[in-house]
């Protein structure tokens, strides 16, 4: 616990200026990620889950900003990096992997080709010997016949291993964390599972760190240390994973779990939550889940909550645990 | 047992894959290849399977959507693609289908009030004076509220889109339903609101359902039989707690192994399947499963499987199951 963070999110503000109005997408998200730590964020459409991760890369859309705070990559000021610098992070020591690897792949070059150019780009391998070290990455991640696949183009792979490719690019090299963002979403449960397996040994293997976006409940408690769960943009609860899924604290995180569907319970009914995920773009002073709250207090459509902690670090934005020390 | 409502017997539907200056037939990609089936009335049927398994094209070639290439499908006793146009025309309404995205099937500058009773008006259901008051009964029952029935489909969310959907198909009083992964596209909070309503809409209105899923835990919440496809073919068929207690087939034992599962305390020895799933054009011999089978031997690599009934109408496809 005492060990110092490798990534460090201060009350981080992002927003984007649409037609319709200013979407405050990530408004005052603060947590850590630790050296080797499997972070999961959770959260539904629109929580800001996805931002968040963008905003740490500098990857935002042009009609976004970051308006307030601090994202600290171990002991720099992100937000304040020049873009070579930033170039130099990415890539380097922040590997990504996307939802749809078709989408991050460039189509007329072969996966040989795109695993290399980082290689030589901020490892300065030669030509020749980055090959060789994108044919040990193939293999490593699991593609057999790897001296034919590093010839390939991306259509020419399955959905499964192109994720394994942006999985090799991610680690080629050998980033101090990796940034997921529902890498198995568009898998079938089959190849999830193999991905997700492959996730775990590397991580392991290589001690790297690791911030996992999903909004699948299942895929968090088989991968994470730690559990951020958004909602509205707001971080609502985060702790370990143990204390999260035992223990939920707040009344958004007791919903979802409680209205998933789990394999073996076999419910006559199952639980919900009313009304819908609350619309980004007008998102009220108060707590954001108070219109959907079982427990909602009149304090609730007041002031929105400030963040508690318990003696085991878990945390929680909610008043109903106002009892607790704040955080 | 209930009577029958749809019987499918012996159904393939294969597609050509065309190639060259004449655009010549050079092969068939068998999406659904020789499955039968009996879905009584009242009951609900899921047909699990993942991407290329031929879950899609079975719900569409039982209505119809797509044609035929053997076998037979019986809705009520009448072959369905046997029907003149006008006689399937009018057993339309009996049959309808939910999506996975609503959105892309409604027309963005229709009212949904609209949209919903266009087909209404089209079979004849209703008159211009009556068919206000019945689509706003179907939004109702819904879940949603009559004052939407002039609202235009981008002011909905995800959720209540999938409502719009549903009351699209109610309207209309259908005895069967075929939802085709109707809250993949849902967030988890909005997922258990659809399927609680689905549960409640089959207890109302008497639907019979066949729900097309990949999600072994929705499937396990809303049906009472389930038949596992891969590759265009059932390799299991069983009732809902006997799929799920006793999965036979190696396939299932490895979809159930591989579901996640939200709970950090459980530790599973996992069955985790090598490989990709093969190309529904060119399936391997033999049992199409052989490739990624932790079981597989030489027999497997030659011949095919067929499906068996271990007992109380437990079927499996697989030499080695029992």
């Amino acid at each position: 616990m005492s060990q110092k963070a490798l990534v460090e999110f201060k009350d981080l503000h992002t927003e984007f200026y649409t037609e319709a109005g200013v979407v405050k997408a990530v408004s005052g998200v603060s947590f850590q990620i630790r050296p080797g730590e499997t972070v999961c964020v959770v959260g539904e459409s629109g929580s800001g889950k996805s931002v968040t991760a963008l905003s740490l890369m500098r990857l935002l859309a042009n009609n976004a900003k970051i308006v307030k705070g601090e994202i600290i990559f171990d002991g720099r000021d992100v937000l304040k990096l020049k873009p070579h610098e930033m170039r130099r992070l990415r890539g380097n020591e922040i590997g990504m992997i996307f939802q749809e690897p078709m989408t991050s792949l460039n189509p007329v070059l072969t996966v040989g080709e795109q695993i290399m150019e980082p290689i030589i780009e901020h490892r300065m391998f030669s030509k020749r010997e980055a090959r060789k070290y994108a044919i040990e990455l193939i293999e490593m991640v699991g593609i057999p016949r790897a001296h034919e696949i590093v010839d390939a183009y991306p259509h020419e792979l399955s959905g499964g291993m192109r994720q394994r490719i942006m999985i090799a690019i991610a680690l080629s090299c050998e980033p101090k964390l990796i940034i997921a963002d529902e890498p198995t979403t568009a898998l079938d449960v089959t190849i999830q599972a193999q991905i997700l397996d492959l996730l775990r040994k590397l991580k392991s293997e290589k001690n790297v760190a690791l911030m996992l976006i999903t909004h699948d409940l299942g895929v968090v408690a088989e991968m994470a240390d730690y559990v951020v769960v958004m909602y509205g943009g707001r971080v609502v609860e985060e702790g370990k994973v143990m204390e999260v899924f035992k223990n939920p604290r707040h009344p958004y995180t007791e919903g979802l779990l409680k209205a998933k569907p789990i394999i073996g319970e076999r419910k006559e009914r199952l639980y919900t939550i009313p009304g819908q995920v609350p619309s980004p773009l007008n998102l009220p002073l108060y707590c954001h889940f108070a219109d959907r709250c079982p427990y909602v207090m009149p304090v609730c459509k007041e002031q929105y909550p400030d963040t508690f902690i318990d003696a085991d670090g878990h945390k929680v934005a909610c008043w109903l645990h106002a009892e607790g020390a704040r955080a | 047992m209930n009577e029958t409502l749809l019987e499918v017997s012996h159904l393939k539907t294969y597609f050509p894959i065309r190639a060259g200056l004449f655009r010549r037939v050079v092969g068939h990609v068998k999406a659904v290849d020789d499955i039968s089936f009996v879905l009584p009335k009242g009951r609900t049927l899921s047909v699990v399977g993942e991407s290329g398994s031929g879950k899609t094209t079975v719900g569409r070639t039982i209505l119809r959507l797509t044609d035929i290439t053997d076998g037979e499908v019986k809705f009520k006793g009448v072959n369905i693609h046997k029907l003149k146009k006008h006689e399937l025309r009018k057993l339309r309404p009996k049959m309808q289908m939910v999506f996975q995205d609503p959105y892309s099937s409604l027309n963005p500058r229709m009212k949904v009030g609209t949209a919903i009773g266009e087909a209404l008006l089209e079979h004849g259901l209703a008159t211009k004076q009556d068919v206000r008051e019945k689509v706003e009964g179907a939004l109702v029952k819904s879940g949603l509220e009559a004052v939407h029935y002039d609202r235009y489909p981008h002011e909905f969310s995800g959720g209540q889109r999938q409502r719009v959907g549903i009351a699209r198909a109610l309207v209309l009083n259908p005895e069967f339903m075929i939802l085709d992964e109707p809250v993949s596209a849902l967030d988890v909070s909005i997922q258990a609101q659809i399927l609680n309503l689905l549960v409640d809409l089959r207890e109302q209105m008497g639907l019979t359902y066949l729900f097309i899923s990949h999600d072994l835990s929705v499937v396990e919440y809303i049906s009472d039989d389930v038949a596992v496809m891969y590759l265009g073919t059932i390799v299991e068929h069983a009732g809902r707690d006997e799929l799920f207690d006793h999965p036979l087939h190696p396939y299932t034992q490895a979809l159930l192994s591989a579901a996640p599962i939200p709970d950090p305390t459980l530790k599973r020895e996992r069955i985790i399947l090598k490989g990709d799933i093969p190309s529904p054009a060119n399936p391997p011999r033999g049992c199409r499963f052989h490739t990624r089978c932790p079981y597989a031997e030489a027999r497997c690599r030659e011949e095919v499987p067929q499906l068996r009934d271990m007992g109380g109408g437990h079927l499996v496809a697989c030499h080695f199951a029992g």
